[in-house]
């Protein structure tokens, strides 16, 4: 355990100094630190759903906490959540089948529930916290084990089918934890992967001899470039350089070197260019439940740009930047302000920052945001590795992926 | 002691170890100044808090995130509050491969002192990065060291890199925006090594004095006045030996970097590095706090900002809009106003109708009701009344400011001072619960003298007194509190008389902007001298070429002109003591020497010398022309191996001519008749040689008539010469 806290520590430092950025590198650095952190976790007798959920919850909390505007560290945080529950429900589902309680009838369920009650503490304590949450299937189904294993033994008095209940409790822990790894494992291969599935859906979307602008530096953006370039579709790409950290000139590059027809414009020009493009295509920091995006900054330009002149504003992403948050107040609060001699080198105008002789306010000020917020209705389709999805659906993918208990991510003070 | 000790020797035994040395950093978290006393009589420098995160943090994260993996803390002053507070923070304990050991030292009074000390340590092993606890940067140090360890490879004699970063001074003040006097650096533009370094510049006379060798030996080199020096060195290891050897090294530029230029005997070479787009900067006095507050929070430094919780210990921030950042906690009246580029830290409430703009609240802070907070930097737990007025002041932790107190631009309220009501603490006030130490004492170069002396040798107050001032929560403070009136009924502290300079630093170094009354001076002063001076503003380029021969023809004739001048003094003078009896052979050592030093020719030492010998000759007692003639003709033949020595070639000999003749014209007149006489006699005592005479007689061919008058005087003996060497021909 010690070493595992150890791991925390580090990665939590890493985010506050920001050592590590961008959403593809942090989410699998979460991913890959829940799987360490629950494969490290002593499994309790009982509800060790609960006890996952609450160790992967109180990491979960420090890492959002030291960069809360990586959302994608979130993201995973409430993806291995709702792994766990799943795996917990399934297995739920083949222990009662193997213990040959009838689960199928929801009136025995339901008969369960009424008995509760009247058996311990312990149980009323279950009952309790499981009413707290939403009373969903999954919940449901979830407390069954625990309070039918709990208060048996002294109530039946019958000692071999406690015996046997709690060794094969064990061989289902054990399970289940090597199921959520397996779980987590999964997710690790898919956040490595969604370059390649994303970009599998190239040819779908990019035609021949099609005009594709883009702004700054997305590696999603890229790939997909690449993967419809390699199936031989010729069409040639704008890149707006993406003032001020300029990574239009690297993507620039990137794309010459594989054969690509690349024109590199200012931001400023993107309306001046927009009537001649066919599809607008760019990257995102993250995806919010109402299919909003938060994008490098200067997006949100292009995607009105792209409004005005009716061409499809596409937006390529990971399933791992999908955000279960609502965004309120984007601007401010999912943004992050940047280093200003990023805009203008401070030797040159260390003259105007003179607060002696300048009575003492600052007169001149250098904002430099990362990110901007574009709202649903500016964004035509977006690719994820799942497919292609409108934004109004993205509420559903969502409802896929997370759990509801876990949008909130933070330990139980009852527990 | 001897875990350090066992730490060298782990690191000097291990193979490992010894192939690649970790990267170190010597911290001075020691300021050896007494610019922001009177805080730094209670707390040292380093603790000061910096947009609510002390100062060290900021050093040590950058250390931390520039690689460096062990960390020499030297603490001097108040060694135990620095030596505490690290133990409790989290670099002490933190995973990973960066350490802080603390040095502890107490009878070092300058940074040469405390690098000797190290050096007695013997902890450094390799190339090492030299910063004060002050320093507030975000640079990456890669490509600095790389260009170190490479230029170090080539030249051991290369021995530092200093970091500098371009920033205008304010034409008017000359003044940095750190509050500094303006920095004037040579620096060869092709190396890059630092040539000239001069940081009290002054400012009354708009020129410098570069050594004339500085400009020879370098075929360009670039003048710079807007370069920043940001205090942060790459050492080699040789420095700290270099400090042991010159033991009266002790500041680190004003002696080490200086007395490595002017020394050429050892060779050694500073080189500078230049930062573009990172920020660099240390706080020298409480102008530069104020800059740097204001850059912090204008996210010039990032990732150190507030709402980034570099330092883990600050409670989260939130930034909004127009450069506000507020902690979670804070209790904000619905009428009270926070304007752009404030923050606010957790737990501090704020009555109702209060305005805050461009200021620092600490935590735990309580604010009333109407009080304006301007430009002000407010630390933890002060307690500020209703009605209270704040502008550009510093607020130190558990001041307690009654109602209505008024705080002009620039006071300093040092720990836990209390105002009465209705008291208006004048601009540039110090104020501190600690009386003011004697002259003598703040005339050393120490941040804090001992924790004792400070208070006892304070010559005006009763001790009495001075137990109940400390006493943080005076009873009936009004009852024998005579001595503390200015602060007012129940008020407690001491305000300080401003130091000898005055009012007129008080303004340079102070948090509050510079009066427009001042600018306005300096606008006024400025143009005057534009009017009188406007060449030598225009020598000084900002950073502009000098061009070799364009400087240096230009002072070398003047000077040339009062060289030969002393020379030919020196030379007289040495002549006199000749006749004093001093040994002729000692003698031509002497001129010879004297030549060199000031670098003459020959013909110029032939010159003076005989110069000298007519003057002698000239100063006995004579009555006729015919009797000076005599003496002339016996000085000469006494000094005639003297004066053979000089006269090498026929070059000198004809100077000697050149200069009889000028004397003949001009200071001694007498001689004139004589001339061709004496010429004769030269010839006869073989002092000059045939050729050079007539090389002299054909050279003034071509002259004006008045230069043609020792010729013609001369002619007849010309011609016999002419004609005695034609004879010799055939």
């Amino acid at each position: 355990m010690p070493d595992v806290q150890a791991l925390v520590n580090d990665f939590v430092l890493k985010l506050k100094r920001r050592k590590i950025e961008g959403s593809h590198a942090s989410a699998q650095h979460t991913a890959e630190l829940l799987r360490s952190v629950i494969s490290h976790q002593r499994m309790p007798y009982t509800n060790q759903a609960g006890a996952l959920i609450d160790a992967v919850k109180a990491v979960g909390e420090q890492l959002i906490a030291a960069n809360p505007v990586e959302l994608a560290v979130g993201n995973i945080v409430r993806r291995v959540l709702h792994i766990i529950r799943e795996e917990d429900l399934s297995s739920t589902a083949t222990a009662i089948e193997g213990l040959g309680l009838s689960a199928g009838s929801d009136d025995d369920d339901e008969g369960q529930h009424e008995d509760r009650p009247a058996l311990s503490a312990a149980a009323l304590a279950a009952a309790a916290r499981s009413t707290l949450r939403a009373p969903s299937l999954q919940t449901l189904l979830e407390d069954i084990p625990d309070s039918a294993a709990a208060p048996q033994p002294p109530s039946s008095g019958g000692d071999s089918e406690g015996k046997s209940k709690s060794a094969d409790k064990n061989i289902r822990s054990r399970k289940l934890k090597h199921d959520v790894i397996e779980a987590i494992n999964e997710l690790i291969q898919d956040i490595d992967t969604c370059h390649e599935q994303i970009s599998e859906q190239a040819v779908e979307h990019i035609h021949q001899n099609e005009v594709i602008l883009t702004l700054g530096r997305s590696r999603t953006v890229k790939e997909f470039l690449c993967a419809a370039k390699e199936k031989n579709r010729s069409f040639r790409v704008f890149v707006a350089e993406g003032a001020p950290r300029y990574q239009g000139h690297v993507l620039a590059k990137e794309l010459v070197s594989k054969g690509i027809q690349t024109t590199v414009i200012t931001d400023s020009a993107v309306f001046a260019m927009i009537s001649r493009v066919n599809m607008v295509i760019v990257g995102a920091h993250a995806i919010m439940a109402n299919g909003g995006v938060i994008a490098p900054v200067g997006i949100n330009m292009v995607a009105l740009a792209a409004q005005r002149h009716a061409v499809p504003f596409v937006v390529v992403a990971g399933s791992h930047k999908l955000c279960p948050l609502y965004p309120h107040n984007p601007e401010v609060l999912l943004n992050d302000l940047k280093c200003p001699s990023d805009l203008l080198d401070f030797g040159e105008f260390s003259d105007c920052m003179d607060f002696g002789s300048h009575g003492g306010s600052p007169l001149l000020h250098v904002v430099n945001p990362a990110f901007d917020y574009v709202p649903p209705k500016l964004v035509s389709l977006f690719i994820t590795d799942t497919g292609g999805h409108n934004p109004s659906y993205m509420y559903r993918l969502i409802a896929d992926y997370y759990s509801a208990d876990d949008l909130v991510v933070k330990r139980r003070s009852t527990s | 002691m001897a875990q350090k000790k066992g730490h060298r020797s782990l690191s000097s035994d291990d193979p490992e170890e010894l192939a690649r040395v970790p990267l170190q950093a010597v911290l001075l978290a020691d300021s050896f100044a007494t610019k922001f006393r009177p805080i730094t009589l209670e707390r040292p420098k380093v603790l000061l808090p910096l947009v609510n995160a002390p100062m060290i943090d900021y050093t040590l994260a950058w250390l931390e995130s520039v690689g460096v993996e062990e960390a020499f803390v030297f603490c001097c002053a108040h060694s135990q509050q620095v030596k505490d507070y690290l133990n409790k923070s989290q670099w002490m304990k933190q995973p990973g491969t960066f350490t802080v050991q603390p040095i502890e030292s107490h009878d070092s009074i300058s940074a040469g002192d405390a690098l000797r000390v190290i050096y007695n340590l013997g902890v450094i092993c390799g190339d090492f990065v030299l910063v004060s606890g002050d320093t507030i940067s975000n640079m990456s140090l890669k490509e600095a060291l790389q260009e170190h360890k490479e230029r170090r490879k080539k030249d051991p004699l290369a021995v530092m890199t200093m970091v500098i970063k371009h920033s205008k001074p304010s034409s008017l003040t000359h003044q940095t925006r750190l509050g500094n006097d303006e920095i004037l650096m040579a620096i060869d533009p092709d190396t890059k090594e630092l040539l000239y370094y001069e940081d009290k510049t002054d400012q009354s006379q708009r020129f410098i004095t570069l050594d004339k060798m500085l400009l020879a030996s370098t075929p360009t080199l670039h003048l710079h006045n807007d370069k920043q020096d940001c205090y942060i060195d790459i050492c080699s290891p040789e420095v700290l030996s270099l400090f042991t050897d010159n033991f009266d090294y002790q500041h680190l530029r004003r002696h080490f970097v200086k007395g490595l230029l002017v020394d050429d005997l050892m060779g050694y070479k500073i080189f500078t590095h230049e930062i573009h787009s990172s920020y660099a900067a240390r706080i020298d006095n409480f102008r530069s706090y104020d800059t740097i507050s204001k850059d912090i929070i204008q996210r010039w430094t990032y990732p150190m900002v507030p709402d980034v919780q570099y330092f883990g210990n600050c409670s989260q921030m939130k930034l909004d809009r127009l450069g506000i950042y507020k902690a979670p906690e804070v209790d904000q009246s619905r009428t009270a106003q926070i304007r752009a580029f404030s923050l606010i830290g957790n737990g501090t409430a704020i009555g109702d109708h209060s305005v805050i703009s461009n200021s620092v609240i600490g935590q735990s802070c309580t604010i009333g009701r109407n009080v304006s907070i301007q430009g002000s930097y407010i630390w933890d737990n002060v307690i500020i009344e209703d009605d209270c007025k704040l502008s550009h002041a510093l607020v130190c932790d558990g001041v307690h400011l009654r109602a209505g107190v008024v705080l002009e631009p620039g006071v300093i309220l040092s720990f836990k001072v209390e105002v009465g009501q209705k008291i208006v603490i004048p601009a540039y006030s110090k104020v501190s619960l600690l009386p003011q130490p004697s002259k003598q004492d703040s005339d050393e170069e120490l941040e804090y003298a001992d924790a004792n002396s400070g208070v006892v040798e304070s010559p005006s107050i009763t001790s009495i007194a001075n137990t109940r001032n400390v006493d943080p929560v005076p009873d009936s403070p009004d009852a024998e509190h005579s001595d503390t009136s200015e602060v007012g009924i129940s008020g407690v502290g001491y305000i300080w008389s401003t130091t000898e300079g005055g009012h007129e630093e008080e303004w340079r170094h102070s948090i509050a902007p510079i009066p427009a009354e001042k600018l306005m001076e300096f606008c006024l002063s400025a143009h005057t001298d534009l009017g009188v001076s406007n060449q030598d503003v225009n020598s000084l380029p900002a950073s502009g070429e000098l061009q070799l021969d364009s400087e240096s023809t230009g002072f070398d004739d003047g000077e040339d002109y009062k060289d030969s001048a002393d020379f030919e003094k020196e030379v007289e003078a040495t002549f006199q003591r000749v006749l004093a009896g001093v040994n002729p052979e000692n003698v031509i050592l002497e001129i010879n020497s004297l030549r060199l030093s000031y670098d003459m020719s020959h013909a110029d030492c032939a010159g003076s010398l005989f110069y000298s010998i007519m003057k002698s000759a000239l100063s006995a007692p004579f009555s006729s022309n015919r009797e000076l003639l005599l003496n002339t003709g016996k000085e000469l033949s006494r000094w005639k191996d003297l004066l053979k020595n000089c006269l090498k070639t026929i070059d000198e000999e004809i100077e000697v001519l050149l200069k009889f003749e000028e004397m003949c014209l001009e200071t001694t007149k007498e001689f004139a008749p004589l001339f061709s006489a004496i010429l004769n006699h030269l010839y006869e005592k073989d002092i000059l040689s045939e050729d050079a005479i007539l090389s002299w007689a054909e050279e003034k061919e071509g002259a004006d008539e008045s230069d043609k008058v020792f010729v013609k005087q001369s002619e007849p003996f010309l011609k016999w010469l002419r004609e005695a060497s034609e004879d010799e021909d055939d």
